[in-house]
This record gives structure tokens, C-alpha cells and sequence, in this order.
């Protein structure tokens, strides 16, 4: 067991260390970075404000793992957060009790995990081909259901998903990580984890093994709208309002980049939901940091840019063939081919 | 025909894939103006041979002579440019691009950096007039059957080279009609002097337009003469392995025709439109049934229909009496069935993961994904096999790839075995694969029977399967032609089948 | 007859068609140039873009980053004219130069690093805003006696409607793609990496190069774009242009061209645009829609062309089995 968790770590190392020397740099750019306090039963600081900026990415990053994994990917979780904010706001404004809301809202995000998984598991679409459908039309949708204008609301326990705190901790932070630890759980103590890893690596071998690859891709590109669903309700309950335009915008990208810089290859196969969570703190640390070092947020988008680059290289096929030639696999040479032939 | 001079000739050519051996010393030599067909089943090493002679791969060792002069290709195009030109099966020109731009791909007339469409098709018309081929040289190559297409690509690859044209197995998707007039082509190529490698396994064909054979196995040069004089059943006892070491002859002594075993799994009537006739077969509890044929006969198709994979449109599949329905593999999978496939890395092994998770694989599969098997289940069950199978592997968790194929296959075997199955269906089991595991798997299907299960096994190696199996269904052409039993199962008389149905199917031109 | 690879692009034109006759119906003075030329005016910048993306999705792979590129040539003009007091030419020759440079160096990492070009130029996408942003977060106007008389060249059109300069520049962009598509070495070359990378390369078409150029050219169109852009709202700012990789790719679509690569025409390109277009001229003589359905009626014509190119496929598949027929005996 402790052995496993050795092997865990060692694996995350390279991702715990980038994101200890990007809390470190925020720390020497921002005196009292790492101070928290506790006031009014929660805890304060600059960390706990990573923690909580982050959970949006993060959420969607959960749902992104599975599907990348598959080798998959979802461009419309983005659209589909804006649809389930505005359907959410929407309900709650019209006097929906907060579970009938919530469980309405959390239903529309599967159906359009649903319809995304349907598309490439039945259709044989190419996933970034049957995403982009959803991720044109989606805000659209969205605009449709808010009627084009921000709805706002002031129903106390939908905003407390937004701002509230429990256990002295903010309620989005306490969903990323219930979530992450939830999804984790169930697919590495079921055999979830095992199959879909199977079918990212090679969908037909796995098939004549007798995986049901379609039921499979279905189920993840339904996790992947519900984790959207559940980041569009955080969403809006922080803004009070659901805003079609700019809810979720851009951060299907971000989810991917979260996705990739946890580890988790675009190419499918093995994949780490925790290792993906920390991508996503990384991702907000350097948001934050930026923030606070007093450089215009904007320089965010060219570190990004660097960060892509810099896992490109290392995860290139090309490279990665020069790597195991400077440093080979424990591999047992094959034996030499002799046959007998007289 | 007289003797003409070499045009091509490659000598002691030797090529290995990460220390395994697929050329070992091997000759080929084609003269000017014949057709030379090069034989041998999967994996034999034909498809290699021509890469190194086309330029697609560079040999280990070894001349290459043309004309007389020895020759270094770097390159598919580098080949081209000295005259060696080829006309692939399945990677076959562009079908979005039109027939003209096929053709001239490259080298289009231009005038002021503008392709001059017009010259382009107004040449490409010519060009393929010389083939008879009058066809709309605008549409795109892809609205063609697939016999234009071909004649277009050897149109392509004799204007651009014009010495050696390599056609790799040109007729595999082709009627009868088609195979003529392509056969035209060939025999106007022929009298223009051009030396001409045919790859084929339709025997007939080779008796029909060859004037030499060269027959490879497992990478080594078996025979090479003149088509005059030989026999269809030379040939195929050139081609299908008929040695057998002394070490796998005893492991397998044990078998003997269980005479006993009642049909515990029965087929009817079972087919499916473009893949495979309707045929019958019955496999007994304890019962090894063998499945014999030249490549391309229906022998993988037949596997896969059993398995699901391309289900049955016709027939009745029983087991113990009651009806199945294999409409899928996991379908199959639920009625006992297990099914080993020929190309290990395409539709076997799943690479990235480990060996231990290879291992459980279909065994969880079945289980569904609710039912996990603990880590500690899946460690038992992976050493238990490792240790059974003698699979070699460093851990068992090293990821899959890196194992030798022999252990890769006994690892895919342990996947099946893990779920206990009923019916084990292993298509070429021992392709490939080194001497030492040849004979643990021959020993292990023999083990396997003695326990009462029931196997389908194909395989091209016949002294190999006479001595598993009780009975032997043969194949051609898409066809269960004949099914031999008891004394019949011997290696000679399984080529005698097969030569008697290639008599009778094939209609001979004068 | 109709061939096969005409299907998709015919389509278009015939909802195109059908489309604008009903429009017409409803409000008969839809049909004046007026207004046809406004929506080439208003789609020109989206239209130079897309003819660069469908170069990049005819050779199978996508581009990200346009919207970017359109959004850092307008800053960068802006900001050169107005700070530096660079004259209009050489600001544009610069910002194409940048532009296309930008485009090769992607289609470079995409080659030779092997990997996806949507992760690419996802990284090109988020380099090219940043940058932008760094050279202003503000909206700087552009004023200029040039710029002045460019916007106030057109072509008066019969009935009242301008050709302007940009609407010109516009079909420019398309004749010149056509051209370069249909009647150039490298734009066989593009159609034959996106039929199949490995047999383009077996036929010796040069990967790295054309590759390379296909990126290139789309980095340059990116940047035209941006100056068009520049001229049709005399102004630079990085926040503009979000989200036109994703309209331009929808009009590429929307014209016929297959998502996977290898077939499709850049007329149909302009079709695709005409349709978008089409659509928000509806939307603005209705009066009571609301902007949201183009969005909506886009994805809805995506699907239907990415199911129809799906059914033409499968169709091709299923008579390729059939051939595959079992060898009859004799």
C-alpha cells in the first residue's frame, strides 16, 4: 500500500515540484503570501484564494482526465458551464427550490455530455470535430435560456455554492475537492480506470477483449458535462448571475492544458486525476502570481504559451524516441529469431 | 522463354527488427522482361524483401545490382529516380485527387507557377491510352474501381521509373474480369521489356502470368525456378512450413484423435455475405479442430465470424444443444468463446499498459466494471500465468511492448485462459515467434485439449497442426472446401486438398 | 452527373439559395446590393481568415490562433502608426511579415515535434493574444490621412450598394485561394496531405515544406485579415477578434469542406460565409430576434454537414465491401 503511494509520488514528482517553485516565486514577489487567517469561522489568504479561483478549472479538469484519457477530447465544456449556469440562474429566479435547480441543472449537463459521447462513441466522429459543435452552438443556447441579457438572482443558498464557506474552507473548494477525490475513487477502486485507460491505448484490441468501449466513451463524456455543469453552478453562484457570453470562456483550454500538465498524455491512456487537480493550481498560482508580482494579467497568456511549448517537447513523440535512445528502457533483448528450416 | 539478362538482382540480403531476423541471407534476381512472382505466407518476409529493394527500408547487408551496377536506395523516391518502381496494395495513390493529378503528382506542366490543366490531362489521356484505359482523367481517383486504380498507379510508377515495376499483392481485391485485364497490362509491360515482381497468393494467377517463382519462409529464400515444369503442389509445399524441429515433433506426441468427443459447440450453414461462404463445423469437448488454407483463403475470416466480430447472416450456431447468438465479442465472450488474433499488435495487445493488466484484461471485461479485481487478484492471477506460461518478462508490470512477440502471444493466451473459456479460437498462435516458445505453445494447446477444452486453431504451419488437431477443415477461396478427419490429417494430404480445390476453382486461360 | 466531391458544396449552395429566396420573401428589400454589399463588407475580415483555414483543414490539420493573429495586426498597427509614426505600408508589410513567420514557425513544431496542430496553435493562440496585450490593454484609434482614403475607396454597385476596398480585397483573397487551391503544385500537394500523409509522402510530395507553408499562409491571411480588420474599425485592440478561428472553421464547414482533411473547394468557403452573414442580415431585419440564433442555426448547419460527409463516407465504405464480394467459383 505505502508503496503504491511512494510510487504515486514519485510519479506526481515532476508536477509537486513545479508548483512548489510557483508558490515559492509568489511567495518571494508577494511578502505574506503563505499567511492565512481565520476569521468569521473561514480561513483567509492568499492560498485559500488560489485554492477557490482554481475550482472551476479543476472541476472541468476531472471530467477532461477521463475523456482525454480516452483519447478523447471535449472543446464544449466551456458552452456547456455558460448553458448550465443559464439554466440554473434561470430556474432559481423562478422560484425552484434550490434541489429541483440543482438536480434540473446537473441533468442538462449530462444530456449534453450525452449527446457529445453519442457523437463519437455511435457516430465514430472525431471527438474534436463532434465537441465543436456543441462548443459554436452551446453559447447560443445559453443566450437563448438567459434571453440575452445577465440573469441575476439573490437566492441566499444558491449563492452560498458560490461564497459561502463550510468546515472554515469556501464551498468551491470543498466541491473540486470532494469531486476529485469522488471521480478518483470511483474509477480506480472500481475497474473503471483500468478499462478506459485500455481503450485510450488501443479502443479495438480492447474491444476483442470484451470491453464495451461504447457504453465506456458514453459514460466519460457524460462525466466530462457533468463536471462542466457543476463548474457552470459554481460559476454563476459566485457572479450572482449567469452571464452566456463569458461564462466558462476560454476555459475548456484551460482544462486541457490542466489536464496535460498533470501528466496525462493527448495521445490517451494513462491518466491521473490528481496529478491533473495540481495542474489546475498550477495553472491558478501563475494566474495569481502574475497578479500579485503587479505584471499586467495579461503576461498570463504567454506563459501559458510557454508551458505548452515546454510539455510539447518533452511529450513529442519525436523527442520521446530520442529519449529512450539516450537512455533505454530495462528492456530484455528479444531472443534472436532462429528457426530451423532443413 | 530464353534466358534475358538480370535487370535487378539483390544477393545475401539480411535484415533484422530489433534483433529478430526477417531476411537472412536471401536472393532475388529478375530479368528484363519477365514476370516473377514472389511467394510465401505472412510474415515469410516478402513485403520486407521489397521495402529494402523499393528503398522503403535499408538493409542490413547484402548487394543490390541493377543493371549490372550496385545500387544504394535511400529512398522510396530515390529508387524511382533509378528505375525500381512500385504498385502498393493498400497504400495506393490519393483518391480525393483527380486520376490526372495522380499521374503528375509532383511534376505538373506549368506555365508562370500555374499548373496547365489542360496539357496535364490532355498528357494523362495519352499515358493511359497505352494501358487502354479511356476514362475521365478529371474525376477523382476514388469514383474508380479498384482495378483502374491500379492500372492508374502502374501507369504512374512505370512512367516514373521504367526498369523494375514491384506489384505487391495487385489483384487481393479484384473479380475475375478485373484480374484479366490487369493481367493485360502486365503482359504488355512484359514485352516492353520491363522486369516485373509480382507478390500474390493466388496460386493460379502465378501459373498464369509468372515465368519464375521465388518462395520465401520466415525469411529465408526456400526455392527459385521457372514456373514451367512445377506444380501447384510443389508450390504449396514450397510455401506452407512442412519442417518441424525435433524438439516441437515430441512435444506434441501426446495427441491423438479423441474419436469420443460429442460436438459440444456446432455451426451451420454459417456465413456472411462478402466475407466467407456459409460452412459447417462442429468442435467436440477435448477437441482441437484445425483451420488450413493458403493466405487469403477465409481462414481469419472464419475465425472472426466465430468470435462476433463480423457477425453471421446466415446460419445457426449451437452450444451444447441450445442456440448463441454471437452477434459481438462480448457476446461470444459470455457464451466461453476466446479468440487470439493473428496481428498481435493491432488487435491484441494493448500496448502502454502492463503485463499483469494485459492479463486481466478480458477477465474484468467480463466481470464489468463494478466488479474489480483487488490489485492482490490481479498480481495472483498475472504471476500464476507468468510463472505457468513461462512468460518472459522483466516484472509484471513492465508495460506489454517491450516483451519479445512469443511472450506477448502467451501472454494473450493467459488473457483468455484467466476468463476459463470454453472454446479457445487461436489464429496463427505460433506466427513469428521464436523456436523455443513455438514449442511451450504447441505443448500448451496440447495441455489445454487433455483438460477437456475445445480449440479452433489456424495456422500455415501444417506439420504443426496435424499434430494437434483431430480434424482439419480446409479453405479456398473464401470456401470451407474439405474437412478431413483421422487418417486423412496428415500434412500431405492437406496439401492435397488444397491443390485439388485450386484445380477446380480456377478457370484456366489457354 | 454529379460527382461525389461537388455533393457537399452544391448543398451549400442550394441552402444558400433557398435561404436568401426566403429571406427575400419575407422582407423584398433583402434583394438590393446594398445589402450584398454590406455583407461583403461586414464578413470581410472573417472571409480572408477562413480561405487560410481552409488551406489548414484541407491539409487535415486546424488553426487556433487566427483569431489572435487578427487581434495582435491590429494593435501592432495601431501602436506603429501611432506611437512610432510608421506610414501605413510599412506597418502592413511588417505585421504580414510577423504574421507569416509566426504561422511557419507552428506549422514547424507541428512537423517536426510530430504533434497534434490543434495543441499547437492552441500555445500560437494563447503567444499571439499575450503578445498582444502586451503591446496595449487599451483600444488605441487609428487616424490616419492613408487609412482615411482607403475606407473611402469603393466601386458604386447598381442600385445604390458600395464595393469597398476591403469587400475588394476580400474576393481578392478568394480568387487568389481558388487559384492557389485548384491550379498550383503546392495546392495539390495540401489536398494530397490531407487525403493520406503517407501516401502524399510514398508520391514524394515534400511534407516539411508544404506543411510548413500551409501554417505560413495562414498566418499571413491572419495578419491580412487584421488589417483589413484595422481599416473596417480604424482602431487596434487586443480583447477584439475572440472566437473567429471558431466561425471561420465553421464556415469551412459549412462550405463543403471535410473536417478531416482532403477535400473541399474555397469557393465553398465564401459560400459558408455568405450563409453566416446571411444570417445576421435576417436577424437584423427581423428586429425581434435576437443575435444568439446565429450561434444556434451555425452549430445546427455544422452538424448537418459533419453528418452528411459522415453518410457520404459510410456509404463509399459500405460499396467498398461490397466489391470485396466473395470470389464466386466457378
Amino acid at each position: 500500500m505505502s508503496a503504491r503511494l511512494v510510487d504515486a509520488l514519485k510519479r506526481l514528482a515532476p508536477q509537486l515540484i513545479a508548483l512548489a517553485v510557483i508558490l515559492a516565486l509568489n511567495a518571494a514577489v508577494s511578502r505574506g503570501f503563505f499567511d492565512i487567517q481565520f476569521q468569521n469561522g473561514r480561513l483567509y489568504g492568499s492560498l485559500i484564494d488560489v485554492l477557490n479561483r482554481g475550482a472551476p478549472v479543476a472541476i472541468l479538469s476531472i471530467g477532461m482526465t477521463l475523456v482525454i484519457a480516452t483519447r478523447g477530447i471535449d472543446l464544449s465544456v466551456g458552452a456547456v458551464m455558460a448553458i448550465c449556469g443559464a439554466v440554473g440562474a434561470s430556474l432559481i429566479a423562478g422560484g425552484y427550490s434550490l434541489p429541483a435547480t440543482l438536480a434540473a441543472t446537473i441533468g442538462i449537463g449530462l444530456i449534453c455530455g450525452l449527446w457529445n459521447g453519442a457523437l463519437v462513441a455511435l457516430l465514430d466522429i472525431q471527438p474534436i470535430i463532434a465537441t465543436l459543435i456543441l462548443m459554436v452552438a452551446g453559447r447560443g443556447i445559453a443566450q437563448l435560456v438567459t434571453e440575452g441579457v445577465i440573469l441575476t438572482f439573490n437566492d441566499a443558498s444558491f449563492i452560498f455554492i458560490g461564497s459561502g464557506a463550510a468546515l472554515g474552507l469556501p464551498m468551491p473548494v470543498l466541491i473540486w475537492v470532494a469531486l476529485g477525490i469522488v471521480v478518483a475513487l470511483l474509477v480506480r477502486s472500481t475497474a473503471l480506470g483500468l478499462l478506459i485507460e485500455a481503450v485510450g491505448v488501443n479502443r479495438r484490441a480492447s474491444s476483442l477483449a470484451g470491453v464495451d468501449s461504447r457504453s465506456l466513451l458514453l459514460a466519460v463524456y457524460a462525466t466530462s458535462g457533468l463536471c462542466a455543469a457543476v463548474a457552470g453552478i459554481i460559476a454563476a453562484a459566485d457572479i450572482k448571475g449567469a452571464d452566456a457570453n463569458n461564462a466558462g470562456l476560454w476555459l475548456e483550454l484551460d482544462a486541457i492544458l490542466a489536464v496535460v500538465i498533470g501528466g496525462t498524455s493527448l495521445l490517451g491512456g494513462r491518466f491521473s486525476i490528481i496529478g491533473s487537480l495540481i495542474g489546475a493550481m498550477i495553472i491558478q498560482s501563475v494566474n495569481t502570481g502574475i497578479l500579485l508580482s503587479g505584471f499586467p494579467p495579461e503576461f498570463n497568456l504567454i506563459i501559458k504559451a510557454a508551458i505548452i511549448v515546454v510539455i510539447l517537447v518533452v511529450q513529442s513523440p519525436a523527442s520521446r524516441s530520442l529519449w529512450t535512445f539516450v537512455r533505454p528502457e530495462r528492456r530484455r533483448e528479444p531472443r534472436q529469431v532462429e528457426r530451423v528450416a532443413r | 522463354m530464353l534466358q534475358s539478362s538480370p535487370v535487378l538482382q539483390a544477393r545475401g540480403i539480411e535484415k533484422s527488427f530489433l534483433g529478430v531476423r526477417a531476411l537472412d541471407r536471401v536472393d532475388l534476381t529478375i530479368r528484363a522482361g519477365e514476370v516473377h512472382a514472389l511467394l510465401g505466407e505472412n510474415g515469410a518476409g516478402k513485403s520486407t524483401l521489397i521495402k529494402i529493394i523499393t528503398g522503403a527500408y535499408r538493409r542490413d547487408a547484402g548487394d543490390i545490382l541493377l543493371d549490372g551496377e550496385a545500387i544504394d536506395p535511400r529512398d522510396v523516391k530515390h529508387a524511382q529516380a533509378l528505375g525500381i518502381g512500385t504498385v502498393y496494395q493498400e497504400v495506393n495513390l490519393l483518391p480525393n485527387l483527380s486520376v490526372a493529378e495522380n499521374l503528375f503528382l509532383g511534376r505538373q506542366p506549368r506555365r508562370f507557377g500555374l499548373v496547365r490543366t489542360g496539357e496535364m490531362h490532355r498528357r494523362s489521356r495519352e499515358l493511359l491510352a497505352d494501358y487502354g484505359l479511356s476514362i475521365d482523367v478529371a474525376a477523382p481517383l476514388g469514383s474508380f474501381s479498384v482495378a483502374i486504380r491500379q492500372i492508374i498507379a502502374i501507369a504512374r510508377a512505370v512512367d516514373l521509373s521504367g526498369k523494375v515495376l514491384v506489384l505487391d499483392e495487385p489483384t487481393a481485391s479484384l473479380d475475375t474480369a478485373e484480374v484479366e485485364m490487369l493481367f493485360d497490362v502486365i503482359r504488355k509491360l512484359k514485352s516492353r521489356g520491363l522486369g516485373i515482381v509480382f507478390i500474390t497468393h493466388f496460386l493460379d494467377q502465378v501459373f498464369r502470368v509468372a515465368d519464375t517463382v521465388t518462395v520465401l519462409r520466415n525469411g529465408r529464400l526456400i526455392d527459385s525456378r521457372p514456373v514451367a515444369g512445377l506444380t501447384r503442389r510443389t508450390v504449396i509445399s514450397l510455401m506452407l512450413g512442412r519442417e518441424l524441429a525435433e524438439e516441437e515433433r515430441r512435444a506434441g506426441t501426446a495427441a491423438e484423435p479423441d474419436a469420443s468427443a460429442d460436438a459440444a459447440f456446432r455451426f451451420t450453414g454459417y456465413g456472411r455475405r462478402g466475407r466467407i461462404a456459409p460452412f459447417d463445423l462442429s468442435v467436440g469437448r477435448g477437441e482441437v479442430v484445425g483451420i488450413a488454407g493458403l493466405l487469403g483463403s477465409g481462414r481469419t475470416e472464419t475465425a472472426e465470424l466465430l468470435f462476433g466480430i463480423e457477425p453471421a447472416d446466415s446460419g445457426t450456431a449451437e452450444i451444447d444443444g441450445k442456440p448463441a447468438a454471437l452477434t459481438s465479442p462480448r457476446a461470444a465472450i459470455a457464451a466461453g468463446f476466446g479468440f487470439c488474433p493473428e496481428d498481435r499488435k493491432v488487435d491484441g495487445i494493448v500496448d502502454d499498459l502492463s503485463v499483469r493488466e494485459n492479463i486481466a484484461l478480458a477477465l474484468q471485461a467480463r466481470r464489468g466494471w463494478a466488479k474489480p479485481l483487488s490489485r492482490r487478484e490481479q498480481v495472483e492471477l498475472a504471476d500464476r500465468y507468468i510463472k505457468a506460461l513461462d512468460i518472459r518478462t522483466a516484472s509484471r508490470e513492465t508495460p506489454i511492448k517491450f516483451l519479445s512477440g512469443g511472450n506477448q502471444q502467451k501472454a494473450l493466451l493467459a488473457r483468455w485462459l484467466a476468463t476459463d473459456p470454453k472454446l479457445l479460437i487461436l489464429d496463427e498462435p505460433t506466427r513469428g515467434i521464436d523456436v523455443g516458445a513455438h514449442a511451450e505453445i504447441i505443448r500448451l494447446i496440447e495441455t489445454l485439449r487433455q483438460d477437456g477444452m475445445s480449440l479452433v486453431v489456424i495456422s500455415s504451419e501444417l506439420e504443426e497442426l496435424v499434430v494437434y488437431a483431430s480434424r482439419v477443415a480446409v479453405l479456398s477461396d473464401r470456401v470451407h472446401v474439405a474437412e478431413l478427419t483421422g487418417e486423412d490429417v496428415t500434412p500431405d494430404g492437406i496439401l492435397n486438398a488444397i491443390a485439388a480445390a485450386h484445380g477446380t476453382a480456377s478457370v484456366e486461360a489457354a | 452527373m454529379i460527382r461525389s466531391k461537388y455533393l457537399p458544396v452544391l448543398t451549400t449552395l442550394a441552402i444558400f439559395v433557398a435561404a436568401y429566396v426566403a429571406c427575400v420573401l419575407q422582407f423584398p428589400n433583402m434583394l438590393s446590393t446594398r445589402v450584398i454589399g454590406n455583407l461583403l463588407t461586414d464578413n470581410a475580415f472573417l472571409g480572408i481568415a477562413a480561405v487560410g483555414m481552409t488551406f489548414v483543414i484541407l491539409s487535415g490539420g486546424i488553426d487556433l490562433s487566427i483569431g489572435s493573429v487578427i487581434a495582435f495586426t491590429g494593435i501592432f498597427l495601431a501602436v506603429s502608426m501611432d506611437t512610432l509614426g510608421l506610414h501605413p505600408i510599412v506597418a502592413f508589410v511588417l505585421a504580414l511579415l510577423i504574421a507569416t513567420v509566426f504561422g511557419g514557425v507552428m506549422g514547424a513544431i507541428i512537423h517536426y515535434l510530430k504533434m497534434p496542430a490543434f495543441i499547437v496553435t492552441l500555445a500560437g493562440m494563447f503567444f499571439a493574444r499575450g503578445m498582444a496585450f502586451l503591446i496595449s490593454t487599451q483600444s488605441v484609434p487609428v487616424s490616419h490621412p492613408f487609412y482615411n482614403e482607403l475606407q473611402s475607396l469603393y466601386f458604386r454597385l447598381p442600385g445604390g450598394g458600395r464595393l469597398t476596398f476591403v469587400g475588394m480585397v476580400m474576393l481578392a483573397v478568394f480568387i487568389g485561394g481558388a487559384l492557389v487551391a485548384q491550379r498550383t503544385r503546392f495546392g495539390t500537394n495540401v489536398y494530397a496531405l490531407g487525403g493520406n500523409m503517407q501516401s502524399a509522402e510514398l508520391m514524394g510530395v515534400p511534407v516539411a515544406r508544404t506543411t510548413i507553408g500551409i501554417y505560413a499562409l495562414s498566418g499571413f491571411l491572419a495578419g491580412l485579415s487584421g488589417i483589413v480588420f484595422s481599416l473596417y474599425t480604424s482602431a487596434g485592440y487586443s480583447l477584439a477578434a475572440v472566437g473567429v478561428e471558431l466561425d471561420a472553421i465553421a464556415a469551412v464547414v459549412i462550405g463543403g469542406t471535410l473536417l478531416t482533411g482532403g477535400s473541399g473547394f474555397v469557393a465553398g468557403t465564401f459560400l459558408g460565409i455568405l450563409i453566416q452573414g446571411l444570417i445576421q442580415t435576417y436577424i437584423v431585419f427581423d428586429g425581434t430576434l435576437s443575435s444568439w440564433w446565429t450561434k444556434i442555426v451555425i452549430g445546427l448547419l455544422l452538424f448537418a454537414f459533419i453528418a452528411l460527409q459522415r453518410g457520404i463516407l459510410w456509404m463509399s465504405e459500405r460499396r467498398r465491401a461490397d466489391w470485396r464480394g466473395v470470389g464466386a467459383p466457378a
